[in-house]
Parts: structure tokens; sequence; C-alpha cells
């Protein structure tokens, strides 16, 4: 009989090294002859660069390779439209923290010492720490062509706002902050990058969730033929989408290795790590909804500022994404938005988990719950009351919505929670709160154009039996190889031992993307199924040839092939001999691309971003006690449901989940950047709180299978849109707890304590009143 | 300054000339290649590099090599015996206690060292052994299930 393991537990396929030491991270990657490198960084925000003198460094014995950004002219960026940042600073630093020069020597302690010997020469400039600095009208451009330092501007108003806010029974308005967060992966990162001057190649090796962009961004910075460039992915201790995009630290690395004409390692420490940042920008939002007396909601009017920091990145797409994900998630008609993105002399954002859409959501939901109270209505019944229009759909954007788990996800977690019997009946401080979140389920259209398929799975058959699967997708943990071997394996019925599965070496791989806006499971699981039907093709007719029979006589059961029920058949080792005879080995090839149905629409610029071929849904339950003498709140429990298609393994979705949740926890309760005149003072795990195991609740995983017609098996994303829901859901339960609501984020206890006592203070002054 | 550092690694004596300076975990990493042992941060602050000393959990990043002289040293190799995993090693592997991976070293020998002084620890007793580790993936939530399964594991009579 055919084995299947879509939809039950299936733990890592790589789980075996992680868990003996075996897995091999890119800063494992020692060799005996290898330097060490090691960067030195601007103690300057802002200021131009008179000269970086290396004279004395490269004298210093050991030393074998001084880099600065005299090496390179070339400017590197994820999008072709804004690559504005050089791997070394040239001309101008625009940050504390960026690179000026590195230096390459025999050990590290030699490497150090030399960046002791740079003498950096600067004329300082004015630096602006926030979005109103840098918009000053005498601020002077970080930039060229971003005049203002204002990245992007992205207005569009789809409806009639005005008019729908003024037939409205309640209009609302509401201020929220959500300052920087980072992602502090538990990996710092590393690059090791090894260069053979015999032939002019380069082998790098770099702790990236995208491997392909950092062969593009090499090829340019290096001005090296891409065929002379191979690009490897080792074990990578996390991402969460600060390695979505190409880091100085491996373009740094590649220009030592040639310039030393050797291996370097360099390993940046946690600090390091911090100031490389792409985290999430602090953001400003202004939103105001107006909503009838039946809880529906008639009009949107959102105003968002992002600190981006002092490079492009992501920029321009994440203040978009903030923007088009209003949508897709409620049936909204009059929205307007404005957004804008602006650079500071700070270290540049990034996509972090959620791209785009958690500050948003965070506000969005916090403003719907509380007009909901106002009008007497139920937190659920409001989200209802607001339900997309049975799937498929499309918004007033242009998003298409073809499957809509989201009243399933409100179910269960209602029921789960005893939300009817125990909400506004918990004792003192405790409280329940609520929200919903979405995300995309890979964009769907790639960064850079280029008219291949979106996803490519290479597979090869040979003597042995064994299938080995070839894929780019980078598995950076959340367990995409796992899913992938899964998927083939199910499609030809067969035991996941039979498959092996190689990623992450441009060598041997087809090109992926990369993994980041939860593509992989959709784009490529959809290619690895694409793929497997092809192999079962060749093995099928095989089997026929075989058997004397026709092909669609021929009957796979994964180790066996028949034609028909009386048939002894062949088994899969036989069909395999068959199938080699005149071919030799079988490679077959996989392709999956979105329909340009999903493109999303041009309805105003920039409104391709958001468009996905599935969306994720979730809805969350959050119990807070909290003790209104320390102002300490106590997460006791979570509940979320999140609608990811089909679960394709039920241990990595609710895994996923988990940590989507618990990240979201980060960001509302503890964890935000802190500077002091641009120096970042939060740059190791003590100032820059991530919860610890004590502080972190029991996550209870509903998962909903809304079964995506074009998902592979049905399925969608399950590792970023849990995410966002968590923080309004906090808020909304400390509103139910002790009747405040907190729009500034992270609610530390500090907080949550002023305002108890500003509310006491109130209650006195008004002589008793609340 | 060098000396000579003598020691029980991984169940294996060893002597290896070392300077006075070198970390625990550098001297692990760099100069015997036991690359299982992570580094996470700057020192002390998330538990990536934790090993047993003398069974004890210790944060081989704040602790100087020469003064585990003499000591018995535990890594996360030396937890596969036969080939095999070890009980806290198939927890987190079969109840997904290892996403990425990277943390799975420190949080693994923190656990390892809990069942060997308590075989039946409680939710709590976990939260509290593991309280120094962080993890950026899981929420902890199948990381206490792990440790909770390992635990009957090694009660059947696997080594922990």
């Amino acid at each position: 009989m055919p084995t299947h393991t879509i939809g039950d537990y299936v733990p890592l396929v790589d789980g075996p090294e992680k868990v003996s030491g075996r897995a091999k991270y890119t800063a494992d990657l020692i060799t005996p002859e290898m330097l060490a490198g090691r960067i030195l960084r601007s103690p300057y925000s802002h200021a131009e660069i008179l000269e970086v003198d290396v004279s004395e460094a490269v004298k210093l014995p050991g030393v074998k390779a001084v880099v600065t950004g005299a090496d390179c002219d070339k400017g590197f960026g994820v999008l072709p439209i804004a690559r504005t940042e050089h791997p070394l600073a040239r001309d101008r630093v625009r940050y504390c923290g960026e690179p000026v020069a590195a230096v390459a020597a025999i050990d590290d302690a030699t490497a150090k010492e030399a960046l002791k010997r740079i003498v950096l020469k600067v004329r300082e400039l004015p630096a602006y720490h926030t979005v109103r600095a840098a918009m000053a009208p005498d601020a002077i451009d970080l930039h060229e062509r971003r005049p203002k330092n204002v990245e992007r501007d992205v207005y569009f108003e789809l409806g009639d706002v005005e008019t729908a806010f003024a037939a409205s029974d309640l209009v609302r308005e509401g201020i929220y902050n959500c300052p920087e967060v980072c992602q502090n992966q538990m990996e710092m990162h590393a690059a090791v990058a090894d260069y053979d001057a015999e032939r002019d190649r380069i082998t790098v090796h770099a702790s990236t969730q995208v491997p392909y962009y950092v062969h593009l961004m090499l090829s340019q910075i290096l001005g090296m033929d891409m065929s002379r460039i191979r690009v490897i992915k080792p074990y990578v201790g996390g991402g969460f989408g600060c390695r979505t995009e190409t880091l100085n630290v491996e373009l740094i690395t590649a220009l030592l290795a040639r310039k030393a004409g050797g291996c370097v390692r360099t390993i940046v420490n946690r600090e390091e790590t911090f100031i490389t940042h792409r985290g999430r920008p602090e953001t400003d939002i202004r939103l105001k909804l107006g909503m009838n007396k039946d809880g529906r909601i008639t009009a949107v009017e959102c105003e968002c500022f992002q600190r981006g920091g002092a490079h492009s990145g992501y920029g321009v797409v994440t203040i978009l994404y903030a923007g088009s994900m209003l949508y897709a998630i409620y049936d909204l008609h009059n929205v307007k938005y404005a957004g804008k993105r602006v650079l500071t002399n700070t270290p540049p954002c990034g996509a972090f988990r959620g791209h785009g859409t958690v500050d948003v959501r965070f506000a969005f939901e916090s403003l719907l719950d509380d007009m909901a109270r106002t009008l007497g209505i139920d937190p659920f019944a409001v989200r209802r009351a607001n339900l997309l229009p049975s799937a498929p759909t499309f918004t007033d954007n242009d998003l298409m919505v073809n499957s809509y788990g989201l009243p399933e996800c409100l179910d269960w977690v209602e029921r789960e929670s005893g939300w009817k019997t125990r909400q506004g009946k918990l004792s003192r401080g405790k409280g329940l709160g609520m929200a919903c979140s979405h995300y995309i389920s890979g964009a769907s259209k790639p960064v850079n154009w280029t008219g291949e398929p979106h996803a490519t799975v290479k597979l090869k058959l040979d003597f042995d039996g064994s299938i080995v699967l070839l894929t780019g997708a980078a598995d950076i943990g959340q367990g995409s190889s796992t899913v992938l071997v899964q998927s083939v394996a199910e499609v030809l019925g067969l035991d996941l031992s039979r498959i092996r599965i190689i990623t992450g070496d441009s060598d041997v791989v087809p090109k992926d993307n990369g993994s980041y806006s939860s593509r992989v499971t959709f784009l490529v699981g959809n290619a690895a199924i694409d793929a497997a039907n092809n192999l079962k093709a060749v093995l099928v007719a095989a089997a026929a040839r075989k058997l004397e029979a026709k092909p669609d006589e021929i009957e796979c059961l994964g180790e066996l092939y028949r034609a028909g029920a009386q048939d002894k058949g062949l088994t899969f080792n036989e069909v395999v001999t068959e199938a080699l005879k005149g071919t030799g080995t079988i490679t077959v090839t996989g392709n999956y691309s979105t329909i340009p149905a999903s493109h999303g629409g041009k309805k105003y610029r920039g409104a391709a971003i958001g468009g996905t071929m599935g969306y994720s849904y979730s809805a969350q339950v959050v119990e807070v006690t909290v003790d209104e003498d320390t102002g300490v709140v106590t997460v006791d429990k979570v509940w979320v449901a999140h609608d990811c298609g089909k679960a394709l393994n039920r241990l990595s979705v609710e895994g996923q989940v988990q940590g989507s949740v618990w990240m979201g926890m980060g960001q509302a309760m503890s964890e935000e950047t802190a500077y002091h005149d641009g120096l970042l003072l939060t740059a190791n795990m003590l100032d820059y709180r991530v919860p610890t195991i004590q502080d972190s609740p029991p996550i209870e995983v509903g998962i909903v299978e809304s079964n995506d017609p074009h998902g592979p098996f049905g399925a969608k994303e399950a590792g970023e849109g849990s995410l966002a829901a968590f923080l309004p859901a906090l808020t909304n339960a400390i509103a139910d707890a002790i009747g405040l609501r907190f729009n500034d984020l992270p609610v530390t206890p500090d907080r949550v304590f002023a305002a108890i006592e500003k509310k006491a203070r109130g209650r006195k002054s008004n002589g008793g009143a609340a | 300054m060098a000396r000579i550092l003598q020691l029980t690694l991984n169940g294996r004596a060893r002597d290896d000339a070392i300077s006075e300076n070198v970390l625990l975990l550098d001297y692990l990493r760099e100069i015997v290649g036991l690359t299982g042992t992570k580094t996470g941060c700057d020192g002390g602050e998330c538990g990536a590099c934790t090993v047993l000393v003398d069974d004890q959990p210790r944060l081989s990043c704040l602790t100087l090599a020469a003064t585990i002289d003499g000591r018995r040293v535990d890594t996360i190799e030396s937890l596969v015996s036969d080939g095999r995993l070890s009980a806290v090693q198939r927890g987190f592997h079969e109840k997904l206690g290892s996403q990425c991976g990277y943390c799975t070293p420190g949080f693994i020998m923190a656990s390892a060292g809990l069942l060997r002084r308590n075989p039946r620890p409680s939710a709590d007793e976990i939260r509290e052994a593991l309280g120094s580790n962080i993890c950026r993936c899981t929420g902890y939530v199948k990381i206490i299930e792990a440790v909770i399964y390992a635990a009957d594991l090694h009660a059947a009579g696997a080594s922990p």
C-alpha cells in the first residue's frame, strides 16, 4: 500500500543532525589555514569620510588583506530600484556601526589589533535619528534621489472615505506607536569565503535565507561573472526576515578573501548582529475607523510613518504592505492610506516576520475592539459582522482570496477559550482579549522578474532506487525541507526514507528565490508535486512497458506497480531498473508559477505588493493577569487558530504557529531597541529583552483547514500569519482586565504601573469617579 | 602564557596545550573541533554554549578552559551512544523542541543535566532549569513537551 505522511506529525528530516551537534552552521566550517575576518565600524551616525588610513594596519605582521570603501564602488540592495548601500561605506557613513573597513589576518587577535591601527578621518554631519528630524525642512538628504529623506510616499483612496465617515454611527481615531524590534535569531551572522586565485572563482558560505540573492549581489559587488561564483547555505540558525536580503557580512568577507587570495571566515558578534539589523521599523500610526451600530466598518483612514534606517533595503515594499494588507481580512470598501518610509541615521530596517503587516494590524484590531465595546458589541461579533463575502472573491485593491478560514478560526478560539462563559466574569485583574490577523503565502510577483517559473524543483533517480530532491529552497529551521520531501513522497506513495534532499548549493541545486514572505510551502511545494508527478509518469510508463500494459492501466502503490489487482506486479526497484534502460539516470523537473489573477492590481502605484496565491488567517484569544501593585502583566494562556489551508506537517504547523505567537509576545511585552545619539544601547540579549521560558505561556493551537484550491494539497502558509494578532489580543485583554488601553508598545510593567497610577490620581481628583 | 590542560572530554582523556586566557567554548570549538557547542551571544546571555562539567550545566563562554583542569566535560557530541540518539535528543527531535537547531545543543545539555539530578521534573522544574537558555523559534512550548517525553524515555531505560 502507498505510504502517506501528509497531515501527520512528522519530525524534521534534518532533526537528527540538529540534536546531535553534527549540523554545521557557517561559523562551524573551520579549516586549518583559514583567515579571521573582522569589520571596523563607524562610531559616527552621519559623517563625510575624509580618509580611511589603513597604512599602519597593512604593516602589522599576520595581516593578509585590508579592504575599505575604495575597494568597491558598486552599490547593493535587494530591490533593483534601490541599490543604495555599499558593503563598506564610501564618501559618507550614515549610521553608527556602518562598516568602513575590514581586515583578514592569520588569527582573530591579529585582526582585532589591525582594526585598532586604522584611522578614520571624517567631517561630522547633522544626524537624524527620528522620522520627525529626518523630515524637518532644514534636514540634509542622506541619499541622492531621495528628497527630504522620504524613501517612498504611498497614497491611495479606494471608495469615498469622507462621505462614508459622515454617514457612520461612530467614528473614532487612535494614535499608535510600535518601536523598532529586531529578529535576534540565535545564530549570529557569519560568512566563509574561499577565493581560488588560479581559477578566479569564489565559494561563499553564508548564513542566509536567500542564497540566490547573495549570488546576484556577490557578482555585482565583486564584478565577477556569476558562473565564477558558488554560494552554499549551510545550516542556518533562524532568520525571521533579517537574512532575506544580502548582508554586508558576506560581501565584505568575499572582498577580503579575494584580496587575500585565500579563505576567510568572518563571525560578527551579537552586538554587530544587532547593528546589522534588518528588523521591523519603528512605526507611528494614526488610524481612523467609521462604524455603524451593527458593527459594520464603514470607512478606514490610515496614516503610517516608518523609520527605515540609513538604507533602502526592503523599505518600499514594507510601506506598501502596511497599506495593501489593510485588505483581505475583512470586507472593507472606503479606505484611504498614506504611508511614508523615511530614511534616518539608524541601522537599516528589513523584512521582519509578518513583513509590513504587524504594526498596522495592532492598531486596527485595537481600535476595532475599542469601538465595539463602545457600541456594546462583543469582540467576536464585530469581526463576524465584517467577514469577507464567501471565497473566491477579490478585494477593492484587487487581491485574490480563494480560501477563507477566518470564520472557523473565530469559532475555534471562542469555543476553546470558553469565551462566552468566561469573558467579563473573571476575577479582578484578569482579562480575556482577542484579535485576528492574516498573511500572504509568498508574493505573487518576484523581486527580480526574469521570466522563469516562480519555483523549480529537480528530482534525480538512479540505479540505487533512491530519489534525490534538489532544491534551492533554504531551510532555516522552518521545516521546508521536510515538507518538500513529504510532498514528493506523497505523490509517489513512498516512505520518506526513499528520498534524500540536497539544498542550498548553487553548483548542484536549481535556483530558488529564497525563504521569505512564506513562499516555500506554497510555491516550491507545488513545484515539488509537479516534479513528483513527472517522475511518476516516467515510472508508470516503464512499468507499463515491462508488464505489457497501457500506462493508464498501471496502478502505482508506492513500492509496488501493477496492472490490475490480479497482477503480481513489479517492485519499485524493478520499475526503476526498467525505467533506466536506454536513458540512464533519470532527472525530472517540476515547476510552478503564480497565476496573473493573483498579481494584485494597478489601482495605485505599488498595488502589486500584497498579491499572493493564498492568504492564511489567524484568530487568537489571550488570557492575562495584571498585577495592579507592580504593573506586571502575565500571559496565562493563548488559544490560537490558524487557517493554513491544509496542515502538511501538523508538528511543524503547530511549532510555527507557537513560535509566531511567542515572537508577537516579545514585541508586545518587552522587546524594543533604544539608541543614544544613534548608538544602539540594546545590542545584547539582556537589554533587548526576549521572553524566557519562565515568561512564556502555554499556547494551544487549533488548525483550520480551508483547503485552498491552488495550494499544494490545499496548503497555505503557517509561519507568519499568527504573529500580528497577539499584539492587539494582549492589549485588548489588558483593557478587559483593568480598563486601560495601551496604544504604545511594548506594554512593560513600568508603563502599566504609570498608567494605573495616573488613573488612580484622576479618580481622586474627580472625587472618586472613574 | 601556555599551559597543559588535562581533562576528560566526552569520556576520553586529553592533554592539550592552551593559552591561560582561552575560553572553554573556544577550546572546544576551535582547538578540539567540537563545533556542536554554539556561540550565541557576547557572554552569558543565551545559554547556547551550555556544556556539562562534572554533570553540572555550565556556560562554556564564561569559563576559562584552564579552570576545568582535571574535570570531566561532556558536550552535545557525547550524548549519542552506539550511533543512537539519547532520550533528550530523541525528545527534542520527535517533539520538535528544535527548529533551526542553533540553541538546541545548549538546551539539550541543560536538560540532560536536569534529568541526571532529577529524573522526573515537573513543568515548573523544567522552566527553572532552562530559564537561562534562549530559543527564538519555538516559543518553548514544545521544548517543555520534549523534556517531559525524554523523562519518560529515560524512565523506560534510555540514557538521558
